[in-house]
């Protein structure tokens, strides 16, 4: 899906990144707390949140996500922004709910990570041992 | 990358500094794309780094990171001045946190912290002394 069909379904405001919302997400993954969003997300992703410091968008950075979505009316704070123009990270605001903008999206075909293989087959697997 | 010189950098955290927190980690997985690290490694790498790091930020007085690269594998020795882990097997469990009010208004302590991290890894080494601090080591293979 692109982000520019993002936009249109959620009515969203673009905060920045308005000359890249040709670029596509693959899945979409809707979460407040970041160790999940590390957790589940996919890379090419699109990460829905109100969650709005700039954790939001170093998060999205080291997860690859190529999209973030600020939902309930929240805007992001200076330093978000900053870095998402930095990082190349576009980002979008819906007043739309979490429950809501998920539902929208998935409706009209944006599968949730769950739904497509992981990058990796054998997740979960590292040893743990005392450190030496 | 066979052939590639081993590299080494050693990066300071602070506990408590939300400005700064990841900044460490970011520049990590710069280095790592840098140097010729695959794209997929470079994700479980930089995830497990950011973890690893938002942990000392977040529970920890101080900390350092230490990244080691060489032809085999990427390394990342994170050692940390603080309360430590008084039962790291409840700590490995997914969804367990000691996290504040305030570490989980800031997006954190999801309680996935070390679970990403073991995920991200193929080795994963933890130890930990109560009232002293943590030391976690992180081995990619690539």
């Amino acid at each position: 899906m692109t982000l520019e069909a993002v936009s249109r379904i959620l009515d969203c405001q673009v905060i920045t990144g308005d000359e890249r919302l040709d670029e596509e997400v693959e899945t979409g993954c809707g979460a407040d707390l970041m160790s999940d969003v590390l957790a589940f997300v996919k890379p090419n992703g699109l990460l829905l949140t109100g969650l709005t410091n700039v954790q939001s968008v170093r998060t999205a950075h080291i997860a690859e996500v190529r999209a973030i979505v600020y939902v309930r009316g929240k805007l992001p704070d200076r330093e978000a922004v900053e870095l998402a123009k930095e990082k190349g990270i576009v980002l979008l605001a819906t007043s739309h709910l979490l429950y809501e903008s998920c539902g929208r999206l998935y409706a009209s075909g944006l599968a949730g990570g769950g739904e497509v293989e992981g990058e990796r087959s054998d997740a979960g697997r590292a040893t743990v041992l005392p450190a030496v | 990358m066979p052939g590639e010189p081993l590299f080494c950098q050693r990066f300071e955290v602070a506990g408590r500094d939300f400005v700064n927190a990841g900044r460490a980690s970011t520049t990590i997985k710069s280095i790592l794309r840098d140097v010729g690290v695959p794209p997929a490694l470079i994700r479980r790498a930089a995830i497990a780094a950011y973890e690893a790091e938002m942990n000392v930020v977040l529970y920890a007085r101080k900390g350092t990171m230490e990244l080691r690269v060489s032809p085999k594998d990427v390394q990342i020795r994170v050692q940390d001045e603080g309360d430590g882990i008084a039962d790291i097997a409840l700590a490995m469990q997914e969804g367990f946190s000691t996290a504040s009010e305030e570490i989980r208004e800031l997006g954190f302590g999801a309680g996935m912290g070390l679970p990403n991290i073991r995920k991200n890894a193929d080795v994963f080494h933890i130890d930990s002394a109560v009232g002293k601090g943590t030391t976690l080591e992180i081995t990619i293979r690539v």
